[in-house]
């Protein structure tokens, strides 16, 4: 197994020539993709089309079936690639927030600092509630994922990402499966990252957090990517016509 | 007839209070008390069971069932994850294992272990005497049994758990350990409990070794009773002693239970 070694100045992300199948079914027909550090690229597209697909790659939750991809000058196609310390590097936060349900939300944020990063109890503690501090909720730290909102577990998985300082984050449609009222709250903490300059591949359907803290949209169907450039320009005039029909559809 | 439901459901409930205390009645008043309790309830027989129920009988039968509770359900674990395994041979010889010691009767099981080691084996035995076939016995049937249930506890943790886990860099292993199987257990734990009980009483078979003063345990215990004196007091005493083991088993783990549905 090999050690990855991070290239300094390499994309944070480099995805050239991606295939996937799943069966007999092509879901991904060669992409390339790519996001520089520190900058936010947001993935639109209809369901289906393979968004959350290619970002499932990117931490190799998915497999892909051809193509490479690099995060950070690492090749994680390498079949000899310790996925997991590439994985403990790049934050997720999924649609169903899957937090841990027998672990309270401090058990939820400290149990991989621990068990991967080998941080003490008491320094895996703090780190977590610096991180409950950023997302807004320092007093749920005794609480059980089941007695929080939506919108707070969805932050609490997003701490738990960022207890492990990943170097990026990846947002599968975050805000998809909350309540409208409480979309709010978890976009303003995503937009803090970003002003932070947190390296970020979203997924989602909020246009205007696209417009508004996206530096590039891409959109996706039907396994490629169609359009790409500076979220205003291709939110208000897109060449497309598969992106106009989308578009004025969500819009 | 102009009755309201909630009559109607009142004057139900208060028939079948009536029903059952005439049943209770026609028992204690039909049955013949006296000769009852002279054959059922001879408090000379009680008293001349004890302390040995207890110290011994009681003590040898939670000893074989924790053990061979423990050897099951380690055992359990092992093929549950064998069956679970993506490497073929894993799965087709844990699911040969389940299905040949799920089928057998438990009976059969003592028998081979007793009788046929030290026949097919000429001068040796299962070690641990009837400890060693105990636990040897009820772990071999009951972790057939609890490696399905805990396969299918397994399966039941969502999937997105192993993904998160994995996300945060956990290996595979780790993973199982403090996410999966943490939370396949709180599952499962009803039907565990179920299997503990079914082993506690399945541990009277070991009686098949034969057994001494020492080793005896409940059910052997009761029948030796009863063959000495004509009388089915014992059988009595024992059942009691079989309920003292499980009912406060079974308020363990309502409690456990209780408490975690409040964390889920």
């Amino acid at each position: 197994m090999t050690e990855p070694q991070i290239k300094p100045g390499a994309p944070a992300i480099d995805v050239n020539d991606l295939h996937k199948y799943f069966g007999s079914h092509e879901v991904l027909k060669g992409i390339d993709f790519h996001v520089d550090n520190g900058e936010v690229v947001c993935v639109i597209g209809p369901s289906g089309s393979g968004k959350s697909t290619l970002l499932r790659c990117v931490n190799l939750l998915e497999v892909p079936t051809s193509g490479s991809i690099f995060v950070e000058g690492v090749e994680i196609t390498d079949p000899d690639i310790d996925v997991d310390k590439i994985r403990s590097r790049i934050g997720m936060v999924f649609q169903s927030f899957n937090l841990f349900p027998h672990l309270s939300v401090m058990g939820n944020l400290t149990i991989a600092q621990q068990r991967v990063k080998n941080r003490s109890k008491s320094e895996a503690a703090q780190i977590a509630r610096k991180n409950l501090e950023k997302v807004g909720i320092p007093e749920k730290e005794d609480a059980y994922p089941a007695h929080l909102s939506g919108g707070q577990q969805q932050r609490v998985a997003i701490a738990r990402a960022l207890s492990m300082d990943p170097d990026m984050m990846l947002f599968d449609e975050p805000t998809s499966a909350l309540d409208p009222e409480l979309v709010g709250d978890v976009l303003a903490v995503m937009k803090d990252l970003a002003n932070e300059g947190m390296t970020m591949m979203v997924v989602t359907h909020e246009m205007g957090f696209a417009r508004e803290v996206g530096d590039k949209l891409v959109f996706m169907d039907d396994g490629l990517i169609l359009e790409e450039g500076v979220p205003s320009q291709v939110l208000a005039d897109p060449q497309h016509d598969r992106t106009q029909a989308f578009l004025s559809k969500v819009l | 007839m102009a009755m309201s439901p909630r009559k109607r459901a009142q004057l139900s409930r208060g028939i079948q209070y009536v029903v059952l205390l005439v049943v209770v009645v026609a028992a204690v008043v039909l049955s013949d008390l006296g000769e009852l309790q002279k054959q059922f309830f001879d408090t000379d027989i009680v008293t001349a069971m004890f302390p040995e129920v207890i110290t011994t009988a009681l003590r040898n039968t939670v000893l074989y069932t924790a053990c061979g509770f423990v050897f099951g359900l380690a055992l359990g674990m092992v093929l549950a994850l064998m069956r679970l395994s993506p490497v073929g041979p894993y799965r087709w010889l844990a699911t040969g294992f389940i299905e040949f010691f799920r089928g057998l009767p438990a009976l059969v099981v003592f028998i081979a272990l007793s009788v046929g080691v030290p026949i097919a084996f000429p001068g040796r035995e299962v070690p641990g005497g009837n400890l060693g076939v105990a636990t040897l016995a009820l772990g071999l049937v009951g972790g057939a049994y609890m490696a399905e249930t805990i396969r299918a506890g397994i399966q039941a943790v969502p999937t997105g758990q192993v993904e998160a886990a994995r996300s945060l860099g956990m290996p595979q292993t780790r993973a199982m350990r403090s996410i999966v199987i943490p939370q396949a257990f709180r599952i499962i734990l009803p039907p565990l409990t179920n299997e503990l009980i079914l082993l506690t009483k399945d541990s009277s078979l070991v009686y098949l070794t034969g057994y001494t003063l020492a080793t005896v345990e409940l059910a052997s215990f009761g029948r030796e009773v009863l063959n000495q004196e004509k009388n089915f007091t014992p059988l009595v005493v024992i059942s009691l002693c079989y309920l003292i083991i499980t009912v406060p088993l079974s308020v363990v783990v309502r409690r456990l239970e209780a408490r975690a549905d409040r964390a889920r």
